[in-house]
């Protein structure tokens, strides 16, 4: 089969690979119909993200048919399925708490080893992310492996396009857990930092749950016009005094809730973005924190923090003492995408989200490494990537 | 056999390191290591009275002779059944790495284990106490390469939460080559070992397969 493999730093290419099989009893073979690109494989792309190895496949947002099913699988081949990014058994501790992204029985025990010295805790595996959370080949391929699949896929009915639905494999139910984590109360107002499609998924779940106001927070017109159009105030934090600004637009109390979706390579020109800038790019295992900062520094007292946005490391000048003095409140994580995908789909279904809107491109599996290179330099055009196997080069 | 099994031996390929645990789960009963037992188990360490972890997470890893190490999981399982399925002998290959073959004879167990450039461990173990549904102990024999003595308990977690199973292994270093490249792998990882076989069968009882990022059954 096709399929994007990692080679190194901003290297990643299409290459002919063996196909999958069935291996353990509850595997399901997809045959995959769309998959994205998504800002956490920009992590890996830019090679911040440890334990990749050349070869890799890559891909955890993706969707497609049965093709063949183990002999413990509960699907059947035919059936089209979204497939949730969180490799997660349903039936340990955690899964059966939902907290499917914390899963102990996903992970291969070998590479286990390789994150429980650096976090404390074995990882859940993933689909296609390195090998902390399992080296499981990825989703931006012809065809994967899906382990559970009596547990993680959702059946779609037929009459809904991949397009409406192909998000229910991270970024919406990541977006609405985000919301979710900020725990929003009525009349209240909900920063967002990073109007990628995290971030939008963000602005869009926060306005559902009843928030006052949202305020989005990027640099890229176009990105700051889609959260606009949502509903979202929004601020271009190279133009404004962000701090200034958000209590201006929060009554003077500072927003009740603060989420960051923009993840450990923030940028910024303030002295930390630009220190930890420096620090990544020498390799120190550092993580760029700005928006994170500004994020802990800009929420009202009591309030809440929710970060959706991916570390994988350490952070220099953590204002830690805001967080104590101000009392506030962090929730965060990889998604525990199989909790929401039934209900968000019902969602889709009765028109109350939107999922499509942030699609920019679609393009070739063939052409996914140029599709990798401009979501990652031409942000502001390429809001969303999806890859479709099996059509010809454009 | 059927596919997965053979699948989960061949993902069993010997790796260097894990010899020791699966030797001493393998392994059966004596007076002689009895002292590190009751110092490993015991909850208020004579050196550090105020402290209440048990004796095998402590800094140093010798109790007299022998070299031990310990690890607990809780499995969302019902108890009896998780001893039942060790009780069967037969069993622990399918989440053990190099344990090549079980033969058991009544009390007796013998083991055979893969170890370093293709040569084989032999080890015959005897049961110094087996409590139904609680625990299985076990010592090695004389007629073994090793000595080893350990065991492995089944509590009900709090609450509902399954079973808590912790296994503890004890070793002597033997004497000439075997013993001294048997002694740098125990020193080096032991407790990383138990920790993945504990793991593996884990997996096994409560998702009935054990996770690999194969995508094929075999080497492409
Ligand atoms: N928790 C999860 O399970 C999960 C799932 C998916 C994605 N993520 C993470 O969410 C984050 C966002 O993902 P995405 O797909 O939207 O990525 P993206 O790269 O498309 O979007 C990030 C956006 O943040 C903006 N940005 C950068 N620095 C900023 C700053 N200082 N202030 C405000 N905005 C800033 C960028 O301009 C960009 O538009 C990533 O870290 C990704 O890894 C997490
Ligand atoms: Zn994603
Ligand atoms: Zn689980």
């Amino acid at each position: 089969m096709r399929a994007l493999t990692w080679q190194g730093k901003h290297d990643v290419r299409v290459e002919t690979v063996p196909d999958p099989e069935i291996v353990n009893p509850r595997d399901a073979i997809i045959e995959v119909t769309s998959t994205a690109i998504c800002g956490s494989d920009l992590h890996l792309y830019d090679g911040v993200i440890p334990g990749l190895m050349s070869g890799d496949i890559l891909g955890h947002e993706f969707m497609g048919r049965v093709v063949e099913t183990g002999p413990k699988s509960t699907l059947q081949k035919g059936q089209r399925v979204v497939v949730p990014f969180t490799i997660s058994c349903g039936k340990c501790f955690h899964c059966m708490k939902q907290q499917y992204s914390a899963c102990d029985n996903s992970n291969p025990v070998e590479k286990q080893d390789l994150s429980e010295p650096l976090y404390g805790h074995a990882m859940s595996g993933l689909f296609g992310y390195s090998h902390l959370t399992g080296g499981y080949p990825g989703g931006q391929a012809e065809y994967v492996r899906v382990p559970f699949s009596d547990v993680g896929p959702i059946v779609i009915p037929d009459g809904m396009d991949d397009d409406e639905v192909l998000f229910l494999s991270d970024i919406l139910p990541t977006g609405w857990m985000a919301a979710e984590n900020a725990d929003i109360e009525e009349g209240d107002t909900v920063a967002v930092w990073g109007c990628g499609p995290v971030g939008l998924f963000a602005v869009q779940s926060a306005l559902v749950m009843g928030a006052a106001r949202v305020i989005a927070i990027d640099h890229h017109p176009h990105r700051l016009e889609l959260a606009r159009k949502l509903g979202a105030k929004v601020i271009d934090y190279t133009q404004t005094k962000m701090l200034e600004a958000l209590m201006e637009m929060s009554g003077g109390f500072g927003p009740d809730a603060v989420i960051d979706a923009v993840g450990m390579e923030s940028h910024g020109f303030a002295p930390d973005a630009v220190s930890d800038q420096v620090k990544q790019a020498v390799g120190m295992g550092a993580d760029s924190a700005h928006a994170l900062r500004e994020a802990l520094l800009a929420v009202r007292k009591g309030g809440r923090v929710s970060m959706p946005g991916v570390y994988g490391g350490f952070v220099d000048k953590f204002p830690l003492g805001a967080l104590m003095e101000k009392g506030l409140q962090v929730r965060t994580g990889q998604t525990h995408v199989q909790k929401y995908t039934k209900d968000l789909l019902k969602r889709i279904q009765d028109g109350e989200l939107d999922t499509t809107f942030m699609i920019s491109h679609r393009l070739p599996l063939e052409e996914a490494a140029r599709g990798y290179e401009n979501f990652r330099y031409n942000q502001n055009e390429w809001t969303k990537v999806v890859l479709k196997p099996g059509t010809s080069l454009s | 056999m059927d596919h997965y099994e053979r699948r989960r031996l061949a993902d069993h390929a010997p790796e260097r390191g894990s010899v020791l645990f699966a030797l001493g789960l393998g392994a059966a009963a004596g007076a002689a290591g009895y002292a590190w037992w009751a110092r490993a188990n015991r909850a208020d360490r004579v050196d550090h009275p105020g402290d209440s972890a048990p004796g095998r997470t402590a800094r140093r890893s010798r109790f007299g002779g022998y070299a031990v190490t310990g690890r607990t999981v809780t499995i969302n399982h019902p108890r009896q059944e998780l001893y039942n399925y060790w009780r069967d002998f037969k069993n622990l290959p399918l989440f053990m790495e190099h344990v090549k073959d079980v033969d058991v004879q009544g009390d007796l167990t013998r083991w055979v284990i893969a170890g370093p450039m293709g040569r084989d461990v032999h080890v015959e173990t005897r049961i110094t106490d087996a409590r139904d549904g609680e625990q299985i102990a076990w010592r090695s024999t004389e007629t073994s390469d090793i000595d080893t003595e350990g065991k492995v308990m089944f509590r009900d977690a709090p609450a509902g939460r399954g079973t808590e199973v912790l296994a503890l292994i004890a070793y002597k270093p033997p004497g000439g080559e075997l013993g001294r490249w048997i002694a740098s792998l125990f020193q080096r990882e032991p407790a990383l070992q138990g920790r993945r076989e504990l793991k593996r069968f884990k997996m096994l009882m409560e998702t009935g397969e054990i996770a690999t990022n194969r995508n094929r059954r075999t080497a492409a």
